[in-house]
């Protein structure tokens, strides 16, 4: 405490000078670098015989990155330059992923509406060979609708019910395990899914390939989801809710069906949409299970039927090199993203309309 | 170090919304000067904008002048880095980084400016903590984080933190709200030491604590519900809790309302 | 199933203490007995489904193992360090040598390219884009994450595979003297390209975790270090990094999961062969997820066998990283709990 009395110290503790005043650089330097380094850049290319896009992109970003750190450090000291160096590396990283993930969808749309219309939604691949214009995806879209509808009946009242027990019920080793393991099966690849229906359906029960087969896979992968999704919103559920009910001697199940399951509906139905949407673009395991088709089948519980991933991946792999092919599977690329688009944005839109209460 | 603050017809906004009008003030250094008033009107965001933390809320924004001696801290060129380097803030509920041990944190604002040689920085940390009284409690675990102290001594490290960097100005803003008895009392004989060396403002609540450690008290008020908040008055400490010029002054102090 | 879990239907004495509100408010409700027909029956239904789940998890891994033991003890090869899969001729040789390097070193790249520039992307959206934008930006990443894995294969074999010429000769100009990039023409089907788009794929997943974790850190710590003079940058390093770091490590882990078992977009992009190759572009090469759906189509009833063997690794190494990941949350939560 022998420092409280004696005056303020006069030697200075902080080496640099201290003034508010810090030299700025001007508003539009960070575009001025930017515009610089790209002339630069096009000119290195232009010497170097070099004129991928994207790579002289990249010695762009690279210069902008350095010459950033080298006028800053200049102009504003070593501190400031720090900080426009990882701003600048922010941007940079910013517009790195932009360029992969604009492309994909922007590829997709444009590829995808050559051949997508009414007769391409509306006609399966019957008798048209991989090689043929023509043809279309009805039966794939007959297929995945088939397959994910059953998932979804079997995976929904085990998600749902095992996420009522946890919360509701959840109490010692047994909901330990079950939560536990409910985290495990979140991370299990799809194609371990389908080996494992392939092993127990196909393989021991000798059962065929068939839709069915598919839509237990896509259950497994499923329940995971809905388990953890409602569970959330049970949690969300007030307490006093629950004890308002019970006081007025409503027994514990009618409450969770009557009071507790209604109030979260809204966050329930979104997270099994975003389970759906989830399981509608999975291939591998449709590929070990259904087999695929290039013929309508209607029935899921016998013989290969189609599916929209599996779609693309065969119009791709079976007929490499042929147009045709691929404008048809870039249009199931394009279909099969705005299903699983349009589920994702009604289960947003019912979240937040839902939300509030 | 210490230095004068002088504000002139400084309003405040946070988007289209004016939290303050208008506010002119001296701040002498040396001294302690405490805000009071009731909730919302505007002490904390006025105490934000003498080292330029108000701008960091999205849509912040400050008219008018704040004169730090003669340099006018919203003037052009002004680097608001520099001023929070200069002007010193201890918030509500102590702050200490999560992951850093109590050296560390104490260290925290000395190593961003500039590089020290480790002695050094050891001198100054023991410096600092002697400072805010908590050296002897602390001494034997510098390298224990500094989330595991209790409330006040967090509140403490907080201090030391900011006193390390030798500001001009020290602004606590309601540093006893979440502290037991005990601690506030800590921190008050503190602040009556610190001020020695440090041009303090307080905003507090507690309008015991404004009387007991302040030598001026400034008194905010709200026009109406809705309205911006303004300075009422701004004078020695004993004459606003017993002679205040203007009436609102002695009915919030006297707990008329508030 | 367990028998010591019956007991949770009997209400244990102890009293709910008020201290941890959330879970023992749970226990309270839970200990209110199942003691009417309606609450018996719907407590059994529950209960059901959650030890049906048990059930499921346990049943992958005993028919998994079941089969790969029977396809492992058909093998001729070492299963672990063979560079062969034949499993068409009498007797079979296999092994996943071949595998377990490809699926490593294309997640390893994977990670080394999308880890830093998500957690840059979710900087972005937090602390550097306008308040609006970063919404806007967050929205779309997170409709981005769901994009099915065969589109990003499709756009990766039509699309990506032609650009990647020019990076691979540049590759192999400036770098080909270290071996690890030499490039011996032919398409640029190979494990770098594979680690390309894996990232490209995970880079959403990391991003939306790291985002959220970010969005979390306390304003008062952000504060702590604005008052002290910090730069932005210098307030992210000294307060946002340290209380996101290990959410942005299990973040990484979860990409890491998705990118171990990727199989469609590997299977589009990869010209698979079964060897190990010591450059990174030259094509070939494989990975567990890729060889089984590539093999499946042809393979024999051992052939399957072994591929179920092979997808037992898989289950196993991310089960690991996985359970990795959650031990990484849980003690995050232990940490915050002690700071919020």
């Amino acid at each position: 405490m022998s420092t409280a009395p004696t005056p303020a110290p006069t030697r200075a503790t902080v080496p640099t000078p201290r003034t508010l005043r810090g030299a700025r650089l001007p508003k539009w330097s960070p575009w001025a670098l930017a515009g610089g380094s790209l002339v630069l850049a096009v000119l290195l290319g232009l010497v170097a015989d070099m004129d991928n896009p994207a790579q002289l992109g990249l010695i762009a970003a690279v210069l902008f990155v350095l010459g950033t750190y080298g006028v800053a450090a200049r102009v504003e000291g070593r501190r400031q330059a720090k900080d426009r160096v990882a701003t600048s590396l922010v941007w940079v990283c910013f517009l790195l992923a932009v360029i992969p993930l604009a492309s994909l969808l922007w590829e997709t749309v444009r590829q995808g509406v050559k051949v997508l219309d009414f007769y391409f939604l509306s006609h399966s691949m019957g008798v048209v060979a991989d090689t043929e214009t023509g043809g279309g995806i009805y039966h794939a879209i007959l297929g995945t609708l088939e397959q994910v509808g059953l998932a979804t009946v079997v995976a929904v009242p085990v998600g749902v019910l095992t996420a009522v027990y946890l919360v509701e019920y959840g109490r010692g080793r047994l909901a330990k395990a079950v939560t536990f393991f409910v985290d495990v099966m979140t991370g299990i690849p799809s194609i371990v899914a389908g080996l494992f229906v392939l092993s127990f359906w196909i393989l021991v029960l000798d059962m065929g390939y068939s839709g069915f087969a598919g839509s237990l896979a896509l259950a497994i992968l499923m329940m995971p989801i809905v388990v953890r999704s409602t569970e959330e919103m049970l949690k969300l559920v007030p307490n006093e809710l629950r004890e308002a009910s019970l006081a007025l001697g409503v027994p514990k199940w009618r409450t969770i069906l009557k009071v507790v399951l209604p109030t979260s509906i809204g966050g329930i139905t979104t997270g099994i949409m975003l389970a759906v949407a989830r399981i509608t673009g999975e291939t591998a395991p449709v590929l070990l299970l259904v087999w695929g088709t290039n013929f309508i089948n209607t029935n899921p519980f016998a013989d290969p039927q189609a599916s929209l991933p599996l779609y693309i991946y065969q119009q791709y792999a079976n007929s490499a090199g042929y147009g045709a092919a691929y404008d048809r599977a870039w249009a199931a690329a394009l279909t099969l993203i705005a299903i699983v688009m349009i589920l994702n944005l009604v289960a947003r839109g019912i979240a937040r309309w839902k939300s509030p209460r | 170090m210490a230095k004068r603050i002088d504000v002139s017809g400084l309003t405040a906004f946070y988007g289209s919304h004016k939290a303050i009008e208008d506010i002119s003030m001296t701040v002498e250094p040396r001294s302690v000067t405490a805000f009071i008033g009731p909730s919302g009107c505007g002490k904390s965001t006025f105490l934000r904008t003498l080292n330029r933390m108000h701008e960091v809320t999205p849509g912040g924004r400050v008219e008018g002048k704040v004169l730090l001696d003669d340099e006018d801290l919203y003037g052009p060129g002004i680097d608001p880095v520099a001023v929070r380097r200069d002007v010193g803030m201890v918030f509500q509920r102590p702050n200490p980084f999560p992951t850093m041990s109590i050296f560390d944190n104490v260290a925290a604002g000395l190593r961003l400016n500039g590089s020290h040689k480790k002695a050094e920085l050891g001198e100054i940390v023991e410096k600092s903590l002697k400072g805010a009284n908590l050296w002897n409690e602390v001494k034997d675990r510098l390298n224990k984080p500094g989330s595991g102290l209790s409330g006040g001594q967090q509140q403490r490290l907080c201090i030391a933190r900011a006193i390390a960097v030798e500001p001009d100005v020290l602004l606590m803003d309601e540093p006893c709200s979440a502290l037991d008895p005990i601690s506030t009392l800590a921190i008050e004989d503190l602040i009556s030491e610190l001020k020695e060396r440090f041009t303090i403002v307080i905003v507090t609540h507690n309008m015991q604590q404004a009387a007991r450690v302040s030598d001026r008290t400034a008194f905010f008020n709200l026009a109406a519900v809705g309205r911006p908040g303004k300075l009422v008055e701004i004078d020695e400490t004993e004459r606003i809790f017993s002679n205040p010029s203007v009436q609102a002054t002695e009915d919030y102090i006297s707990g008329r309302f508030g | 199933m367990d028998t010591t879990t019956q007991n949770t239907e009997q209400p244990p004495p102890t009293p709910p203490e008020p201290a941890s509100a959330a879970t023992t408010a749970e226990e309270g409700r839970a200990a209110r007995g199942a003691t009417r027909p309606g609450d018996r029956v719907f407590l059994g239904l529950s209960r059901g489904s959650g030890i049906f789940l048990l059930v499921i998890m346990a049943a992958i891994a005993a028919f998994l193992a079941y089969r790969a033991s029977i396809a492992i003890g058909k093998d001729e090869g070492n299963f672990l360090t063979t560079m062969e899969w034949n499993t068409n001729v009498d007797p079979p040789v296999f092994g996943i040598a071949v595998l377990a390097f490809g699926t490593v070193i294309s997640s390893i790249i994977a990670m080394a390219l999308a880890v830093p520039v998500a957690v840059g992307i979710a900087l972005f959206i937090t602390h550097y884009s306008p308040r609006r934008v970063g919404g806007v930006l967050a929205y779309v990443i997170d409709l981005l994450a769901a994009v099915p894995s065969i589109v990003y294969g499709l756009w990766g074999a039509l699309v990506l595979v032609p650009h990647m010429e020019g990076l691979f000769g540049w590759l192999d100009t400036y770098f080909g003297w270290t071996g690890v990039f030499e490039w011996q023409e032919g398409a640029p089907r190979s494990l770098l390209t594979v680690g390309i788009l894996l990232a490209i794929m995970i880079l959403p997943v990391i991003t939306n975790v790291s985002r959220e974790v970010f969005r979390q850190v306390p304003r008062m710590h952000e504060e702590a270090a604005l008052a002290l003079g910090a730069t932005r940058w210098e307030v992210i390093r000294m307060s946002v990094l340290p209380f996101g770091r290990s959410g942005v490590i299990s973040a990484s882990m979860l990409g890491l999961g998705r990118a171990l078992g990727e199989t469609m977009a590997v299977a589009t992009v990869l010209s698979p062969t079964f060897k190990i190759h010591a450059s990174l572009l030259d094509p070939g090469g494989g990975t567990f997820a890729q060889n089984i759906a590539s093999k499946f189509g042809e393979a024999t009833e051992t052939g399957r066998d072994a591929l179920i063997a092979s997808g037992l690794v898989l289950f196993v190494i991310t089960l690991l990283v996985n359970g990795a990941a959650r031990m990484i949350i849980a003690r995050r939560k232990e940490y915050s709990g002690a700071n919020a």
